[in-house]
């Protein structure tokens, strides 16, 4: 038996091209394991060889998914490839996105067995859990030896057409697929044993978990601009030149409040991004192109809006924990409306 | 972030450069900008075009402000 053709894909900092500086480069093929792909090439044993990675920056892939998605697609089909293996991405946010994309993309239009792995706070993972096979991986790469152990089995058993086990068994997240098959016992003996555990207080696990939507209801609009207040808000990581408040380049565990009393024009004199998770230089050159305090401070002087807030509310989102992220926005809301906030300009990188 | 102050009543618009993520987070109003390094500015462009282009953007931004919603929107 010839030996499975795997092609790997990773983004510019795993081919150690560079790091965020590097992220806006195109994808490009190299031949056999690159990075991590050798600890996969290790993993996967005699029967299965990574012929070729393939490298994207990762800023590259998510501002062009349509022409980066076609392009990879390309150098995949030229590989004749039997498995496609991304990432794993751990909380990189928009390296789980452009594998999670990649990887759909791969199964539903080349019909090739595709898997990935991330950590479960990564964006990507709820984008395209339904979609794909993505293993359950740890937040960092020291999670690299444990990613390994759960992909390599998982992908072998897909190219061989054997059957896949529960999301538990296999390590991967549930995609709301339900499977019949026959119990020892009938359903009105599991509901009540599950009743008589939940009654003692013991553990019990549920055979149908409810989906969890969480969701706000869009606010009603302004009925005018012109009167309102309106607060910035960033996670990219816009502070005052030198960081005052030290917020974190990733993984932030706070959040800074700004007066811009008075201020007309962020300067690269005058601001900066503590965020680490982008190339830094376009904004420390000008903050404004992150958080646009110029354009609105010159709206207020013409009218076109009542009031730009005194204070703007920053912090880094770069791997931070959708618990810290939750907490910022419940403490910062709170003074906005103290304040007389009317709407929020939020920004993102 | 945008859920957990949009919660309190206020609107929000997230103006961001991969829409797909701010979809799946959430955000109720949503405005794509340019890049991930510089989501409101173009440093391609000379420092005019560059203020006109993030006018634009702000104007669609405080034009999302005004909308009635009933569910998630792109104001492309």
């Amino acid at each position: 038996m010839s030996k499975i053709k795997v092609v790997h894909y990773i983004n510019q900092f795993f081919a150690g091209i560079g790091g965020e500086e590097q992220a806006h480069i195109e994808p490009e093929i190299r031949e056999g394991a690159v990075g991590p792909g050798l600890a996969l090439n290790a993993g996967l044993g005699e029967n299965a060889e990574i012929v070729a990675t393939i490298v994207c920056g990762d800023s590259f892939y998510n501002e062009n998914l349509e022409s980066a998605k076609e392009t990879i697609l390309e150098m995949i089909k030229s590989q004749d490839a039997d498995l496609f293996i991304a990432g794993p991405a751990f909380n990189a946010g928009r390296y789980g996105v452009a594998c999670g994309d990649i990887t759909t993309a791969v199964q539903n239009e080349l019909g090739i067995p595709a898997l990935t792995g991330m950590y479960i706070e990564n964006p990507g993972a709820d984008m395209y859990k339904k979609e794909v096979y993505i293993v359950e991986t740890r937040d960092s790469a020291a999670g690299m030896r444990d990613a390994v152990g759960k992909m390599v089995p998982l992908a072998l058993k897909l190219v061989n057409n054997e059957e896949i086990g529960s999301p538990e068994e296999e390590h991967y997240y549930p995609r709301g697929i339900r499977k019949n098959f026959f119990t020892e016992k009938r359903g009105s003996a599991r509901a009540v044993e599950m009743l008589l555990q939940k009654l003692k207080g013991e553990e019990f696990e549920t055979e149908f978990p409810m989906p969890s939507f969480d969701r706000v209801e869009p606010a009603a609009p302004l009925k005018s601009v012109k009167e309102a207040t309106i607060a910035i808000v960033t996670s990219g990581g816009i502070v005052p030149k030198g960081n005052p408040d030290r917020i974190e380049s990733s993984s932030a565990s706070k959040y800074g409040e700004y007066d811009i009393d008075g201020v007309m024009d962020l300067t690269e004199a005058t601001y900066e991004t503590a965020h680490g998770g982008f190339d830094p230089v376009y904004a420390n050159l000008d903050a404004d192109r992150v958080i646009p305090v110029d354009v609105l401070r010159q709206y207020e002087e013409e009218g076109k809006i009542g009031k730009l807030h005194r204070y703007y509310y920053s912090t880094v989102g770069n791997g931070t924990a959708v618990a810290s992220a939750k907490a910022f926005s419940e403490e910062i809301g709170k003074k906005l409306i103290e304040d007389g906030v009317d709407a929020v300009i939020l920004t993102s990188t | 972030m945008v859920k957990g102050i949009e919660a309190y009543g206020i609107p929000v618009v997230h103006m961001c450069t991969v829409v797909p993520i701010s979809l799946t987070v959430g955000a109720n109003r949503i405005v794509p900008t340019i890049a991930i390094p510089h989501p409101l500015g173009n440093p391609n462009l000379d420092q005019e075009e560059e203020l006109n282009l993030r006018r634009r953007l702000v104007d669609k931004a405080l034009a999302a402000l005004e909308t009635e919603i009933e569910e998630q929107t792109v104001f492309e």
